[in-house]
């Protein structure tokens, strides 16, 4: 980054968390690789995606964790293994200290309460038939987390009233409601649950500025108030440094910098995450004017065939001859600031 | 500067069902030869269909241009029969949408998309049109470009088509080019390089741009002046630098306030602007944006406030508009 655009030491720091020592989640070498089939009648596998390829982090109770990069590096993914939507080809999974990977569904039963999500667009995962108070007391009902159905009435006003709507919604259907407002029934339905742990994908990313602040604020409150730990995809990394207490950074399917938010967005080190940050504009135009842009050049490329030794060599400007032989190791360069790169 | 469109109170309204939608209800502006001007606002505040309005491509029915003058180098668009408005189309007014995947067509490689434009348009032979497309996709910068002619959309990553899409704009070697939310739909890193390379691009041909964006950010960086609409209306105007350090309308300046910023200390709360924009349908009389406001005073009520001067060349529709500061409070 230019001298004009050097990230400011923060002076704000988000609520420090209570008890921050234990680790709620633990992920330990995930792998997630896709088969490629070809072939109709009988299907051959060809290769794999390696969607996640060996990753390692930890979140520790009321913490919230961001994870950022392009599009396609696999934070979906990690999210979907976490909730146990995928099976992971390879790594552990552990909430609370037990290995959600070897669970039954029966064991399984109550993370699956514990764990919610909430997804970028509420749209498409609201049932568009059901009133706003049968999609919040249907799950209730059948976690049987509120079995009397005067008292998940009840319930379903107060996570109205939560998430910051009134309850003539509850008499509503999702195609009656503005984004902002759905995206809040995705976070009252996550609620519901009584979650310990919210994964959310991309949750804000599709709402207007002045929405997408007010539902920034609304889970910050509910973070607070309830305690709850976050897994915070986003791609948007000013809404990541506004919300994190850290942040890991994955390029196709690998993580190459994790740090706590004020060090990583201060002192940024992989090249990668340097380049994420170049490419974010300010939004000051005298600021803008006087940025140099050193802007990183081609796509991501795909993770069937993912580059030899550091995946991000072919875009590095650091790039040394080594780069793609070794796979860098990932490394606790400052304390608590891990970093995949032989070059810094 | 000379001017190379002039929209004059504007006016397009859907007639639905649920009433008459005001989507843009209104608005005048200005883009010189060469300039880079912004529109700016929330989602459903009438972008993209101020830009549709201006190449006559608003759907109709339900929607109808119901008021205003388009004036392209002196000749109101809004005037010319649908053969001439072809021409506009074809040789003078590029548009790049949102998702390129939606505008190219699926079943037609990339190479005959090019090139149609180019026979078309410029009556170019085979052998011109194909060596014209291979130097276009060399511009916008995709590798190999013979091979590509013969590639489907669907082979291309969103920024590459988007790349394909700039090229087919250029091709026709318009004056202006309309950009609806260009990047909105790509990562970050490939959001820089497509607007740099818009930026360079409009500067080597001499092109106008209207960029229609969300992302106040982009406006920041990419702008010369800018539009920030609300409810079908432009709310101020100015440059981009007086409209940033010294905004002068209230929903500006809640716009920039309720964004986090990278380059400034970590806040421990954002300030947003409570409660959403309103029923286009459902109008009242007064100032549309006076129920979110902070500084509404009795008057916004009833009167919409007409877009006023501040200072040479900055704009603002608000009553309250000189009791604004610069650093965004109300003087108390
Ligand atoms: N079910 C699947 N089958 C095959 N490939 C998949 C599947 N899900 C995701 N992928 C691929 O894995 C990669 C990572 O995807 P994803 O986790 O969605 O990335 P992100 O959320 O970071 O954009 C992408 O290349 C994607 O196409
Ligand atoms: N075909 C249509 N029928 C009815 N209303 C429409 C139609 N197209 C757009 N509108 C309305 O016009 C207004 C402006 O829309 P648009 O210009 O697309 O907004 P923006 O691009 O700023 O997000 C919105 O309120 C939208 O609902
Ligand atoms: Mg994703
Ligand atoms: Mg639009």
């Amino acid at each position: 980054m230019s001298e004009a655009t050097a990230i400011r030491k923060s002076e704000a720091t988000p609520t420090p968390q209570p008890g921050l020592q234990e680790n709620l989640i633990e992920v330990r070498n995930l792998k997630m690789h896709f088969p490629v089939t070809e072939g109709i009648i009988i299907p051959k596998v060809v290769a794999h995606v390696k969607a996640v390829d060996g990753i390692t982090f930890s979140i520790k109770k009321g913490e919230t964790l961001g994870l950022v990069g392009e599009s396609g590096c696999g934070k979906t993914t990690t999210g979907r293994c976490i909730l146990q939507l995928e099976k992971p080809t390879a790594g552990d999974i552990l909430y609370n200290g037990v290995n959600l990977n070897g669970l039954g569904n029966k064991e399984m039963s109550p993370y699956r309460q514990k764990i919610q999500v909430i997804f970028q667009d509420p749209y498409s995962s609201l049932n568009p038939r059901m009133k706003i108070r049968e999609i919040l007391s249907e799950p209730m009902r059948v976690h049987n987390i509120v079995p009397d159905s005067h008292a998940r009435d009840k319930r379903v006003l107060e996570l109205l009233n939560v998430v910051g709507l009134t309850p003539r919604f509850a008499d509503r259907y999702p195609h009656e409601m503005s984004g902002g407002q759905r995206q809040r029934i995705g976070i009252a339905r996550a609620l519901a649950m009584n979650p310990e742990f919210i994964v959310c994908d991309e949750a804000v990313s599709a709402l207007d500025v002045s929405i997408q602040a007010q539902v920034i604020n609304l889970l910050e409150d509910l973070r607070d108030e309830f305690g709850l730990t976050y897994l915070f995809i986003a791609h948007d990394l000013s809404v990541v440094r506004h919300l994190c207490h850290r942040v890991a950074v994955m390029y196709l399917g690998k993580m190459v910098e994790l740090a706590d938010c004020d060090e990583l967005f201060d002192n940024p080190m992989h090249p990668y995450t340097r380049a994420l940050l170049d490419a974010v504009p300010i939004p000051d135009p005298t600021i803008e004017s006087g940025r140099q842009h050193k802007i990183i050049k081609g796509e991501i490329p795909s993770p069937i065939n993912p580059p030899s030794g550091c995946v991000f060599h072919p875009r590095c400007g650091l790039a040394v001859d080594g780069c793609s032989k070794a796979v860098p190791e990932f490394k606790e360069l400052r304390p608590g600031h891990w970093v995949a790169c032989t070059e810094v | 500067m000379t001017t190379l469109l002039e929209i004059e109170g504007l006016q397009t309204q859907f007639f639905t069902s649920a009433g008459v939608v005001k989507a843009v209800d209104g608005i005048s502006y200005t883009v010189d030869q060469g300039e880079t001007v912004a529109v700016v606002g929330e989602s459903g505040c009438g972008k993209s269909v101020s830009a549709l309005s201006i190449l006559r491509l608003v759907a109709d029915p339900p929607g109808k241009v119901v008021g205003g003058k388009i004036k392209f180098q002196g000749r109101d668009l809004l005037q010319l029969s649908d053969r001439e408005m072809r021409d506009v189309r074809g040789n003078d007014i590029a548009m790049v949408f949102q998702e390129p995947m939606t505008s190219l067509n699926p079943v037609l490689t990339i190479g005959m998309q090019i090139t149609e434009t180019l026979q078309h348009h410029l009556g170019m032979s085979d052998e011109e049109a194909n060596a014209r497309a291979v130097e276009l996709l060399g511009k916008v910068g995709i590798s190999e470009p013979q091979r590509r002619l013969a590639q489907y959309p669907h082979h291309l990553s969103g920024g590459m088509r988007q790349r394909v899409m700039i090229a087919i704009a250029l091709a026709c070697e318009p004056k202006l080019i309309i950009a609806d939310e260009p990047t909105t739909a790509l990562d970050v890193t490939i959001q820089a390089q497509i607007l740099e390379l818009m930026k360079n691009l409009t500067r080597e041909f001499g092109v106008a741009l209207i960029v229609i964006t969300h992302n106040l950010g982009v406006v920041a960086r990419y702008a010369d002046r800018v539009n920030v609409m609300y409810a079908g209306k432009i709310i101020e105007t100015g440059t981009a630098a007086d409209v940033y350090h010294n905004p002068k309308h209230p929903y500006t300046l809640a716009l920039l306030k309720s964004v986090p910023r990278l380059d400034l200390p970590r806040q421990a709360k954002l300030d947003p602007v409570e409660g959403q924009p309103p029923d286009l349908a459902r109008l009242g009389p007064g100032c549309p944006f006076r129920p979110r406001c902070r500084h509404a005073v009795e008057r916004c009520a009833r009167e919409n406030p007409p877009l006023e001067q501040v200072v040479p060349g900055h704009y603002s529709a608000c009553w309250e508009k000189s009791n604004l500061t610069s650093a965004g409070k109300p003087i108390s």
